[in-house]
């Protein structure tokens, strides 16, 4: 693979795209960011005595590239725990499409578009590629379990339109040649692709990425930039990201939220987030 | 003849419109274009490459893994009388800029993001560059380029104009005559500029149909397409000979997946060059080491009985019963299972080309029933020179002549070829084309080589590194010196070898051991060595390769030219050859006269009888630093044949 594009499309070339009369003939969907979909206010979230978030606010915009990032505890995975459901926060609502909840179950942000990948891959190690995506369809089956057993009426036609669903995820992350591998088997930057890929299969409108690229060598971490950018191309969806590597972060995404000891410290654009020295002082200053 | 590739298409839609032509693997399901889908396809491709301007004569680049459209495309562009040019897509983006402006290319057709980020970053370079087509829209949804479109909007754009004419399609195809430009490869020269090599219609149809003709195949043949389409040899097996036979040519999913798809597929017809076979038999071997110790005894064992008997049998001589129920024995437990695993189990005819295959490897893919032969052609002669008819393949040969060809040895051993699938000539390079194309019509292929007594052609060497031996017994002998080498290397232990002779009176050579083979067979020894020069020059190892040499002799003894060439002296080089001190090229051909000069010492030493020779050599590490290898070579005779004459 070369000539990866990890930076976002060349801008549009005015000029010569009025002077051809072609290039107007061909439809062409530009990535609009739109209104806030998930509003974060006031989060508070402690364990006993630790403090975990303080007084967290943030949003997140239709079609963006979200990240947020962080020293190591800065409290970034608590952060999207609480989005998840996972987490209870003491204090604070967070807004999804116009619904304010206290807090949600890990169920109800599921069923209202909400995928999560994992930090540490929680992929069913003996089950193989394809199986474990279909997993991801879990929440799209309608017909009942027996239907299902029996592969009868429309369970078979269920499906067969599910896994047309995740052979599409599967040539869109290539890895065709891996379908029927345990995923056991595969090296962990392949592993990480699989655990995008079930997350996909919830067909999310928001996508939740927890560290999508730690551990990765430079290679998979190209890979992996490019597959986050063509699902929130290809798809619109709006991408939450936790990410350690700053020159990633800053290729990728269209704002940047900045947590440092569970506080917030920085939020606005890569180059603003650059620039604010507070963030220089406890992230950007240490070398490393 | 009179036909022409868009002529055949029509024929084949015509004939059996419901029939395969083409299968992709998407969304894990082969997906089958037939016949007369093809057509529709071409015919809104034609008509949407027609609204864009391009016109009789003009130059369409094709960039791209095998794809249904792509190929599609092509006979589009033939319809229109315009010329496609695949090139490789595995190359760099400044790689295009010479065939892109040497073929005034205005129009070009690629596969996907990759393709389309290399096109439009020599656009500078190439302003003639004005419309670009992609097949996958995957992540170029938000390019804006001047004249970049999808091939969807361009089929779509072609169908409404051709149902609004659809007479036009057919007088387009009427006027594409035989003797018109169909295709240009670009051959990549080791030195210079590529040259764009012009067939027509006529050539390639004639040498597709011929070759089809000496292997009977019909339009039931699968094959597979894996290979760049811009090297011909790929090109010929899934376009000229798919649209001269009308057999389906299934596109694997992505180039991972080639040995899944291959498994699926089942060929009956195959190509490949050796490496690949080479990789199949790595990856069986490898997974024989993890097998368990009772499935490893029977692969041994019923191995070392297709050894024994599996190429005769290919070969159809008798075999005792006994043999005969072993093989099948062996057919049915190990040989069958393995086939099967390789995907091999339906091949009827598997062709190997490009470069010399080791006769290990070739005969492991016989001895284990795959009908495995060679040809030899090349680019300028439409492939299709010399076959090995079934029954008749041997390694160290590459076939008879077939159908209309013609061959002349010159007295310097160079192959001329006269046949109706030669070049046209060099695009655009009339010098080039006279270098090659004699005034009575012959092709210099530039190698060198002889009919053996059986009317097979043998293939030595390059004929400008033929040489002759001079005074002493073997006076005004032939020297092929990469036919001496090609021999020591087939040897796991040999890594790389420089045969000396021209204008001498006897063959001597470096030899440079494979490390870990060598390396790997020293420790099974228990022979201790400290590291690549010290392994060199232990006598264990000296004299396991003079029995390698020795066998080479023995071999060469056997063939009345080539008798002289035996190797008298020997050495083996205490420091591998390597590309980064100028002794490899980046390909690893080994520089033989950069070497004679740099190891001038040792070459004297050799010819002038000394046993041993002190050298001490620069080496380039890879950190950029260079550090000093010193050795006291000892220098070995090795036995050599009195030549058995005319033993075939």
């Amino acid at each position: 693979m070369t000539a990866l594009a990890l930076k976002k499309p060349p801008p549009m070339d005015v000029a010569s795209a009025s002077n051809d009369p072609r290039a107007t003939d061909t439809p062409i969907t530009q990535r609009r960011i739109g209104d806030v979909v998930l509003d974060v206010q006031n989060i508070s979230l402690s364990f006993g005595g630790v403090k975990a978030l303080t007084d967290i606010s943030f949003d997140v915009r239709e079609h963006e590239v979200r990240a947020i990032i962080g020293p190591n505890g800065a409290g970034k995975s608590s952060m999207l725990n609480c989005i998840n459901g996972v987490y209870r926060p003491q204090q604070g609502s967070i807004t999804f499409r116009g619904k304010t909840f206290k807090h949600m179950n890990s169920r109800q942000v599921a069923e209202m578009g909400v995928a999560r990948t994992f930090q540490n891959l929680a992929l069913f190690k003996g089950m193989s590629v394809l199986d474990n995506i279909m997993t991801g369809r879990n929440l799209r089956m309608k017909s009942n379990l027996l239907l299902q057993a029996l592969r009868i009426g429309p369970a078979e036609r269920e499906e067969i339109r599910n896994r047309e669903f995740v052979e599409r995820i599967i040539d869109f992350l290539e890895i065709q040649a891996h379908r029927k591998t345990p995923v056991g088997r595969l090296p962990y930057g392949l592993q990480k692709r699989v655990d995008l890929g079930r997350a996909l299969a919830m067909e999310p409108k928001v996508l939740l990425l927890d560290e999508p690229m730690a551990g990765m060598n430079v290679e998979e971490k190209q890979d992996m930039c490019r597959f986050i950018l063509d699902v929130n191309d290809e798809f619109g969806t709006t991408i939450v990201l936790i990410e350690h590597d700053m020159g990633v972060v800053m290729d990728i995404s269209d704002r940047v939220v900045v947590l440092d000891y569970g506080k917030k410290i920085g939020d606005g654009s890569p180059d603003e987030v650059r620039r604010n020295p507070e963030v220089i002082k406890a992230y950007l200053g240490t070398s490393h | 003849m009179t036909t022409s590739f868009p002529r055949l298409l029509l024929d084949h839609a015509r004939q059996r419109p419901q029939a395969s032509a083409l299968r992709e693997k998407e969304y894990g399901i082969w997906q089958t274009t037939t016949w007369s889908q093809l057509e529709q396809l071409v015919r809104a491709l034609a008509a949407g490459l027609h609204a864009a301007g391009v016109k009789r004569g003009q130059h369409v680049v094709v960039i791209g893994e095998n794809r249904p459209r792509l190929s599609a495309s092509m006979i589009a562009a033939q319809v229109l009388g315009a010329v496609p040019v695949p090139l490789y897509q595995d190359a760099v983006s400044a790689e295009f800029v010479f065939p892109i402006n040497n073929a005034e290319v205005a129009f070009a057709i690629a596969e996907d993001q990759e393709q389309v980020d290399k096109l439009i970053e020599l656009r500078e370079q190439c302003p003639g560059l004005a419309r670009i087509w992609y097949d996958d829209p995957r992540g170029l949804r938000n390019y804006r380029e001047r004249g970049l479109a999808s091939l969807d909007s361009l089929v779509a754009e072609g169908a409404a104009l051709d149902a609004a004419a659809p007479s036009r399609f057919i007088e387009w195809v009427d006027a594409v005559q035989p003797q018109d430009v169909a295709a240009m490869f670009f051959t990549s020269g080791t030195t210079g500029n590529p040259k764009g090599v012009v067939h027509t219609h006529f050539t390639l149809i004639d040498r597709a149909q011929a070759g089809a003709k000496f292997d009977r195949l019909t339009g039931d043949e699968e094959v597979l397409a894996y290979l760049p389409q811009a090297w011909i040899g790929q090109n010929i097996f899934s376009f000229a000979q798919w649209l001269a036979c009308g057999y389906v040519v299934n596109c694997p999913e992505s180039a991972d997946t080639v040995s899944i798809d291959l498994k699926e597929i089942g060929p009956t017809y195959y190509f490949a060059p050796p490496r690949v076979f080479e990789g199949l038999l790595t990856s069986v071997m490898i997974r024989m080491e993890d097998a368990s110790a009772p499935k490893r005894w029977l692969f041994n064992r019923f191995m070392d009985v297709a050894r024994r008997i599996g190429p005769a049998r290919m070969d159809r001589q008798p075999l005792s019963l006994g043999d005969r129920l072993l093989y099948a024995l062996g057919d049915l437990l190990i040989y069958g299972p393995l086939r099967n695993t390789l995907g091999f189990s339906r091949v009827r005819v598997a062709y190997t080309a490009g470069e010399a295959i080791g006769p290990d490897l070739f005969a492991f893919y016989r001895a284990i029933g795959i009908n495995l032969k060679q040809l030899y052609g090349s680019t300028e002669t439409a492939v299709f020179v010399c076959l090995q008819p079934d029954n008749e393949a041997k390694s160290d040969t590459v076939g008879v002549p077939i159908d209309g060809v013609e061959l002349k040895v010159l007295d310097t051993g160079e192959i001329l070829v006269r046949s109706p699938g030669l070049l046209k000539g060099y695009y655009k390079n009339d010098e080039a084309t006279a270098e090659v194309l004699t005034a009575d019509g012959w092709y210099r292929t530039g190698d060198a080589g002889f009919l053996d007594a059986g009317g097979h052609l043998k293939i030595i060497d390059r004929a400008k590194d033929v040489g002759r031996l001079m005074g002493g017994a073997n006076d005004g002998a032939m020297f092929a010196p990469k036919y001496v080498e090609n021999k020591l290397k087939f040897f796991p232990f040999i890594k790389e070898a420089v045969a000396f002779g021209d204008k001498r009176e006897r063959v001597c050579a470096f030899i440079n051991i494979d490390f870990e083979a060598v390396g790997n067979w020293a420790e099974r020894r228990n022979l201790p060595y400290a590291g690549y020069t010290d392994l060199a020059a232990k006598p264990e190892v000296i004299e396991l390769v003079r029995d390698c040499v020795e066998k080479v002799n023995a071999d060469l003894s056997r063939d009345e030219r080539l008798a002289g060439s035996q190797i008298s002296r020997f050495l083996v080089l205490h420091k591998e050859l390597d590309a980064d001190d100028g002794e490899l090229t980046r390909t690893r051909k080994v520089r033989r006269g950069a070497i004679a000069d740099k190891y001038g010492v040792l070459v004297d030493a050799l010819y002038g009888g000394r046993t041993s020779q002190y050298i001490e050599t620069q080496v380039k590490f890879e950190d950029g630093r260079t550090g000093v290898v010193s050795a006291d070579l000892p220098i070995v005779d090795a036995k050599t044949f009195p030549a058995l004459r005319s033993a075939a």
